[in-house]
């Protein structure tokens, strides 16, 4: 309700300024003639931009500090006893009161302090909305009319328009800035806070993985030891790309060397949807088909594999990474110039071994980039394993049997958790960190080695 | 001479054997060739295969979830179980808070009603005269809630009262698994989920009609519920998902767009603008969790932002799905001819105006695609939102995107992680239905405006 009476006015004040901007350039314009610098809408927009900008500053402010200055009054309103109260007790009363101000009835008898304080909140909150609503309207329509007098033959309007149009775009584009500085400067600071607790040799050498999670055993901790994480991911990133990377890289060749164009034109888009397909869904398949499918058929020829694994959730992973190879491996086989292929068939030699000795090797380091990408996506995926790979955190050598991974222990710590006092919770963001790290090597690399390659045969 | 036949013989047989060696190195050529189409065709028909076998398992589990057992009672709203005080009436000059607590006082008179014995009675009366059945195991037939609608009923019509209605309820979930076969039926006593006498009596409704399997409307409709697993749905989910994908829409397609036109129309080529360029190349191979992880930490520990709200999750979506969208339209702003852009340069447009009246226009249509094709990827990505508590158990459909929800890839990680198997498997199964037909529509209508724009342009 309150936000749309403030939408509502925002819009109100700026159309009421776009028209008396554009009406009062139109005005110089026609009765004698004079030439002025912009057209009318320039000088609306300016204007509207004048007068909203002020008013946005001004909702903003509130935004930032009502909520202080209500808590504050709330309080002001307590008995001293209750006012007194802390932590969770307070937060209650508080909601409690802001309960009965809103007209929603509380559970309880109502006590007669509360009673009051609700009501008086109730009109409190009632004064400084419109109090905000006022000095916001109020900015607004002085900076118009500033802004209107301002208009004349001469103002520049389109270029002040366009200097603040180029403003907003510089500020859109330093968002993707602000998300990588935002990204690395959470990780680090809490990763940070994490090393406080437990040395980093312990956790990046460790070899036992075991949180423990219950608070009543004062100090105990449990131990952080990144090594069997890190042996499950690449575990199943291993799995991941041995099953891609022949079906993936074949697929490409097929497609770009053998297949009619027609019949490419239907397989490609179809291949395609695997990349579209959301990874929880590649998890429930995992978990509740591939994985008992493995068992009984490791049963079967006598092996012990355990429907939740390494092996099943690799194997997963690598059916949702085939498109990313297949794709990434097209494009590069396509740029391989021709006239390499056609030496070659001169030669004599057939469209398979020219494939094989010719344009592989000709394509090999950009292939070893599309490679290196789809391990980092393998590394950072999460849903297929967090139901699928069996969340074990111990060091072994087989992937026939559960293992956890640097993503599931992420989200086992974290989940619901908001509050990141105890390692237990931040050593989250260590392993996120970890994570970060390893991706944007394997990334930079492979970007490197793609574009090198691109500019190798441009 | 016979030298010469001699020589001639030598080199004749040695022309002979190099074809001979040809000819059959030429097999063993062709061979390879054969065998190396054949990997080929392989790979494809593996993953086509795997497109198939993934679509046939989803739907093969999915399809028995859209159907579900209802139960058709006569309910009578006898005056002697419902005994009640009629609703207050707000009095003059009585406060909003003093109103609502005599409400609530009502209400909790209202719930401390039997309404269990009105359900039963409905149930013995569709049962065989005297069917021996104690109360417990007949209350195991119907889902858990049905005493809820039976009130709520009564609350929506208090005329009721006397009267006698009929009235469809949702079959619990064991029932409904033993009427559709998911179990066993000859496990003995000790392993089933149902008594004896329940079964059936289930066996007995199903035959005289008062137990049906209709269209499961419930899945569509209802909330997500631990204490009635039958009537568990996704409609908070779904409107979990329509606020996140709102707030993407509005805030990482103007965004997107915009730093997509500063970088490649107005950016000088500058040491500023590389470094912005690898970043979004960079940040196209994060990890999602690692946004899981940003947003945790930003947006709900230090700007203290609502927990499981789908804001929160719509902004991390946001800064997830940007990178996608601004490499997107920097491509197709590289594809607009240059004799576009000097054509409107040289007729006096300024820069902006070039842009804005001339470029952007003929781009429209595969922004529009980059954008859906982002919006799809947001709406299935389930990772980040478990890390900023979107994973909560939310039993009302959000009314405002800073109420707490969840999301419908998430909803399908809830149910699949719940015990009842064997009825959440289906309905799991049901839900990645959903989310799958969402996100082919998405597409859809993605290449649907693509094509229809494109002939236009």
């Amino acid at each position: 309700m309150n936000s749309l009476v403030v939408v509502g006015l925002l819009l109100v004040i700026m159309g009421l300024a776009y028209q008396s901007g554009w009406s009062r350039s139109r005005n110089l314009a026609t009765p004698n003639g004079i030439r002025v610098h912009s057209r009318p809408q320039y000088h609306g927009t300016l204007v509207a931009l004048w007068a909203i900008i002020p008013m946005l500053l001004i909702l903003a402010l509130w935004a930032y500090f009502g909520g202080d200055v209500i808590r504050a009054f709330t309080l002001a309103q307590l008995p001293a006893d209750v006012a007194a109260q802390t932590g969770q007790d307070l937060q209650a009363t508080l909601q409690r009161i802001n309960a009965l101000a809103s007209g929603f009835g509380v559970a309880g008898d109502v006590q007669p302090y509360e009673q009051a304080a609700g009501e008086a909140l109730r009109q409190f909150q009632f004064t400084t909305f419109l109090v905000v609503i006022a000095a916001a309207a109020g900015t607004g329509i002085l900076a118009l009319l500033y802004a209107r007098s301002k208009i004349t033959p001469r103002l520049r309007a389109r270029n002040n328009v366009e200097f603040i149009i180029g403003l907003l775009l510089l500020a859109c584009s330093g968002i993707a800035i602000l998300t990588t500085v935002g990204i690395v400067a959470s990780l680090v600071t809490e990763a940070l806070r994490f090393f406080t607790f437990v040395n980093p040799l312990d956790f990046f050498f460790g070899t036992v993985w075991n949180p423990v999670f219950s608070s009543t055993e004062g100090g105990a901790q449990g131990q952080y030891g990144l090594l069997p994480l890190l042996a499950g991911t690449l575990m199943v990133s291993l799995i991941a790309t041995l099953v891609a990377v022949p079906v993936g890289l074949m697929t490409a060749i097929y497609l770009s060397q053998y297949a009619p164009r027609k019949l490419r034109a239907i397989i490609k888009p179809i291949i395609e949807i695997l990349a579209g397909i959301p990874t929880i869904v590649y998890g429930f398949f995992a978990l509740v088909t591939v994985g008992p499918f493995l068992a009984s058929a490791g049963d079967i020829i006598g092996l012990d594999i355990k429907a939740a694994s390494a092996l099943t959730a690799g194997l997963v992973m690598g059916i949702m990474i085939i498109p990313f190879i297949s794709s990434l491996s097209d494009d590069i086989l396509n740029q391989v110039p021709s006239s390499m292929r056609d030496g070659s068939y001169g030669l004599g030699a057939t469209q398979s071994e020219t494939i094989r000795r010719v344009l592989l090797p000709a394509a090999l380091p950009g292939i070893v980039g599309a490679f290196l990408l789809a391990i980092s996506r393998a590394i950072g995926e999460t849903m297929i394993v967090v139901l699928a790979a069996g969340n074990s955190p111990v060091l072994r050598g087989t992937p026939l049997e559960p293992v956890s991974t640097i993503t599931i222990s992420i989200v086992n710590q974290l989940t619901g958790d908001t509050d990141f006092a105890g390692p237990q919770s931040l050593v989250a963001f260590a392993l996120g960190l970890t994570l970060f790290v390893m991706t944007l090597i394997l990334n930079v690399v492979a970007l490197y080695i793609v574009r090198r390659f691109r500019e190798q045969y441009e | 001479m016979t030298e010469l036949s001699q020589s001639n013989t030598a080199s004749r047989s040695l022309a002979a054997e190099r074809a001979r060696k040809v000819k059959a190195g030429l097999r063993r050529r062709h061979m390879t060739e054969k065998i190396f189409r054949g990997l080929g065709i392989a790979a494809i028909v593996a993953a086509l295969g795997f497109v198939a076998l993934l679509f046939t398992d989803v739907l093969s589990k999915g399809i028995p979830a859209f159907t579900q057992a209802n139960l058709h009672l006569e309910v009578a709203y006898d005056p002697a179980i419902i005994k009640l005080t009629p609703a207050p009436v707000r009095e003059v000059g009585q406060s909003d808070a003093g109103f609502e607590q005599a409400n609530l006082k009502w209400r909790s008179s209202l719930v401390l009603l039997n309404w269990n014995k009105v359900l039963e009675v409905a149930m013995r009366k569709s049962a065989p005269a005297d069917y021996d059945i104690d109360t417990r195991q007949l209350l195991t037939i119907p889902e858990t809630n049905a005493r809820h609608i039976l009130r709520e009923r009564y609350v929506e019509d208090p005329g009721l009262l006397g009267k006698t209605i009929s009235i469809d309820l949702v079959a619990s979930a064991n029932v409904d698994n033993w009427v559709k076969g998911n179990i066993d039926r000859d496990l003995p006593d000790a392993q089933q989920q149902l008594g004896a006498d329940a079964r059936a009596l289930t066996d007995f409704f199903a035959e005289n009609g008062t137990l049906t399997k209709d269209f499961a409307t419930g899945i569509f409709t209802n909330v997500d519920s631990r204490a009635a697993p039958a009537s568990a749905g996704l409609a908070g989910a779904f409107m979990g998902s329509v606020y996140m994908m709102l707030v993407v829409i509005i805030l990482a397609v103007p965004i997107g767009v915009a730093s997509a036109i500063y970088l490649e129309e107005f950016a000088k080529k500058s040491r500023l603008t590389d470094i912005i360029e690898v970043n979004i190349n960079n940040l196209a191979a994060v990890p999602s969790i690692v946004f899981g992880l940003l947003g945790a930490a930003v947006f709900i520990n230090f700007f203290h932002l609502p927990i499981s709200a789908p804001l929160v999750g719509g902004m991390v979506l946001t800064l997830m799905t940007l990178p996608t969208i601004i490499i997107a339209t920097r491509a197709a702003l590289q594809s607009v001819s240059p004799a576009l852009r000097q054509a409107a340069l040289g007729l006096g447009a300024s820069r902006t105006q070039m842009v804005f009246h001339h470029v952007l226009p003929v781009t429209f249509p595969s922004i529009l695609t980059a954008t859906i094709i982002g919006v799809a990827q947001a709406l299935g990505e389930t990772a980040p939102l478990l890390l900023i508590g979107m994973n909560a158990f939310v039993a009302s459909v959000p009314a405002s995107p800073l109420d707490q929800a969840t999301a419908l890839p998430v909803q399908i990680f809830l149910w699949n992680g719940n015990e009842n198997r064997n009825f959440f498997e289906a309905r799991t199964s049901a839900a990645i239905m959903v989310l799958l037909g969402l996100m082919i529509l998405l597409n859809a209508i993605a290449i649907f405006l693509r094509t229809r724009l494109e002939r236009r342009a």
